[in-house]
């Protein structure tokens, strides 16, 4: 390489060189904290794997004696587990979750076209209170909704946890999408209407597709968030077992004490590995959509 | 909402130059178009709520859940994109004048029905509520907030809430700007790896990570086995007596926002991260050539560069703090001096059955927010006068 190429390249890269700053001791640090914080869950995922009776008599941290002794590691617990509620726990947190992410997504595009495109009476103070609401407690709303819902007898049915769910994700959706709608060039906009377009096809055939990142960000954003969800699907779904989603089966096994202990790693790993997927291989949207200012009621 | 000192543009302006200034745009806003505005509002939740709540199908638990799922993602994709477009049909049917009042609300309407349905009209009945009884029947005035702020229990909840929002926040954010900043000094690979799991915790659930954290802080009393929580196993092996974690008053409390932290770091990392990099390198470049060290390259340029953005992610994080409830619900249920509002809050109206005490405990949370939410929407504003 020579010089002349070299220089730009170094100006260029974003990746800082910390002057006379000295290497080691950063990445020392930053090693050390890394491991401090996985410990916890290594520590689970590896009492997942362990005996039942083990994980009962002894820490995780004995393992390491016997590492390579194949009778160290069994799944038996996720065999028990997923018999014992938690896979129809599994199917009952998907039934919630697709229709939950699905919903509001439709409803907050529309909605954030007409924000960023369309003129109405009072849309400044509407967009407004939709930011406002994005602060509001959720806890605000659980006690009226439940009560119509009980008088309407739907407590505890997918239906009412899909609504609830579609309408509490609404603000961030519209506040999400509205942003990243009213940022695009509005000359593409212009000359769409030139061209005699109107609002639907605009919307339909330039907006949708332009908005897909956003979309996606807030897609994700939403799944995450219903999945790990425990209060609102407590209070709507409940804890019947035929319908219970994942967190209430698994708060509910970690309230039993010490006898559900060795069941517990496998469980928890179990409520885990969709999200943990989900997000590790869609991390960057995720992102996106955290750096976008999301603050979520 | 009628304007009365524009003038009527409808003549001789053609519909196209009205469209490229929008805000001069007039607009019909008679009571013919504010009804028809109303109905195009209505029309989607209307028929998507009766929908899902008349049909037994999808209530009934025995049914295949495929099949609900299916028949709910079609009907939520497929049926509402059909209404949406059966309304602007509808909307084109219209003279072009009252058409171009009503199309808006086609398209904003429904969304603003659902967001009163489920955000606003809760949160006013919420307010009714707290002033009534534990049925919500009869009107008992301030009893319930005398309850809460004479009853020591809720006090404590009030004082173990405000602690909270004192420390996780603060914690966050200092622990988050200072793996960033270290972070970005490493090589690109080990940046990514280690942010990647320090963030990880992000995709848990609350309940998750309390059950992660319960095999921290476990405890036998000692002769009862081995110890399998990994503190007290750390205790044994320095020879001391385990220690019951969470019921060490009133440091169990402090037990339990390490849990938080552990989650949240992740995300004030990330964000305050990306600002980091948002530094211009001229400013950094230039502070280190004049002989400043990077502690106070740190102090004097990146960090009041990124002071917004700190303030973002603190008010997020306290926000999520001041609502924690699923934490100590799973770790203490509230017991030994832990309980906190938003905890307490679901335990009186979905366990104890008091809807008055409950809605009054859900009101102290909201109030405690407002003043994030005016710094939200100032911030919004200001942010829109710049566009």
């Amino acid at each position: 390489m020579t010089t002349t190429t070299e220089t730009p390249t170094v100006t260029a890269s974003p990746k800082r060189e910390g002057g006379r700053f000295s290497k080691w001791p950063v990445y020392l640090s930053v090693w050390v904290i890394t491991v401090l914080w996985v410990i916890p869950a290594v520590g689970l995922f590896i009492n997942s794997l362990r005996d039942p009776g083990d994980v009962r008599d002894s820490g995780w941290w004995t393992i390491f004696g016997s590492i390579l002794d194949p009778a160290t590691w069994t799944l038996e617990n996720y065999r028990i587990v997923l018999q014992e509620g938690f896979g129809n726990a599994f199917a009952n947190t998907l039934a919630v979750t697709i229709p939950a992410v699905v919903i509001p997504i439709t409803i907050a595009a529309f909605a954030a076209y007409a924000f960023s495109w369309m003129t109405f009476p009072g849309r400044n103070l509407l967009f407004v209170i939709v930011v406002g609401l994005m602060v509001v407690p959720l806890q605000m709303a659980l006690i009226p909704i439940l009560r119509i819902y009980t008088s309407f007898d739907v407590t505890g049915t997918f239906p009412a946890v899909w609504l609830a769910h579609a309408g509490f994700g609404l603000p961030l959706a519209i506040y999400l999408l509205r942003n990243y709608m009213g940022s695009l060039p509005a000359s593409i906009i212009e000359s769409a209407k030139i061209d005699g377009a109107s609002h639907w096809a605009i919307f339909v055939r330039l907006i949708i597709p332009l908005s897909v990142p956003v979309l996606a960000s807030f897609a994700i954003f939403q799944f995450l968030w219903v999945w790990n969800d425990y209060l609102v699907a407590l209070v709507f779904l409940g804890i019947d077992p035929s319908v219970r989603v994942l967190t209430v089966e698994l708060a509910d096994l970690a309230g039993r004490g010490e006898g559900a202990f060795s069941l517990l790693p496998a469980a928890a790993f179990v409520t885990m590995i969709l999200p943990l997927v989900v997000f590790f291989s869609l991390q960057r949207f995720f992102v996106r959509g955290l750096t976008a200012g999301s603050v979520k009621g | 909402m009628t304007t009365p000192l524009l003038p009527d543009q409808e003549s001789d302006v053609p519909e196209k130059r009205q469209e490229f200034e929008p805000s001069r745009e007039s607009q019909d806003n008679s009571f013919a178009v504010w009804v028809l505005r109303i109905l195009s509002a209505l029309v989607v939740p209307l028929v998507i709520i009766v929908f899902f709540f008349s049909f037994q199908f999808l209530k009934d638990d025995d049914v295949n859940k495929i099949l609900q799922v299916t028949i709910a993602v079609v009907v939520g994709v497929v049926g509402v994109w059909a209404l949406y477009w059966g309304m602007d049909r509808m909307v084109n049917l219209l003279p072009e004048r009252p058409a171009h009042g009503v199309r808006p609300f086609v398209f904003v309407g429904p969304a603003l029905v659902f967001l009163s349905f489920y955000l606003v009209y809760p949160a006013i009945n919420t307010l009714i509520l707290a002033f009534r009884d534990r049925d919500g029947e009869s009107f008992v005035g301030l009893d319930n907030f005398v309850t809460l702020f004479t009853e020591s229990q809720y006090l404590i909840g009030i004082r173990n809430s405000i602690v909270w929002v004192l420390v996780v926040p603060a914690v966050a954010v200092v622990f988050g700007l200072g793996f960033a900043t270290l972070a970005d000094k490493m090589g690109k690979r080990a940046e990514s790896i280690s942010k990647s799991l320090i963030f990880l915790p992000m995709a848990i659930s609350f309940v998750g990570a309390s059950v992660v954290w319960l095999f921290v802080y476990g405890f036998r009393p000692a002769g009862f086995g081995n110890q399998i929580g990994l503190l007290n196993g750390i205790m044994s092996g320095l020879g001391q007596d385990p220690v019951n974690w969470l019921q060490q008053q009133p440091w169990n409390n402090f037990m339990l926002m390490v849990i938080l932290v552990w989650l949240q770091v992740g995300f004030s990392m990330v964000i305050l991260s990306s600002a980091i990099k948002g530094v211009p390198e001229v400013l950094l470049e230039a502070a280190r050539i004049d002989g400043a060290n990077e502690w106070q390259v740190f102090r004097k340029v990146t960090f009041p560069t990124i002071s917004s953005t700190v303030v973002v992610v603190w008010t997020t994080v306290l926000i999520t703090t001041w609502k924690v409830f699923d934490i100590v619900w799973v770790m203490t249920g509230g017991r030994d001096g832990t309980q906190v509002v938003a905890q307490q809050m679901v335990q009186e109206f979905f366990t104890n059955l008091n809807d008055g005490l409950g809605a009054a405990l859900a009101v102290v949370l909201f109030i405690a927010v407002i003043p994030i939410l005016v710094i939200n929407v100032r911030r919004f504003q200001a942010q829109e006068a710049q566009r």
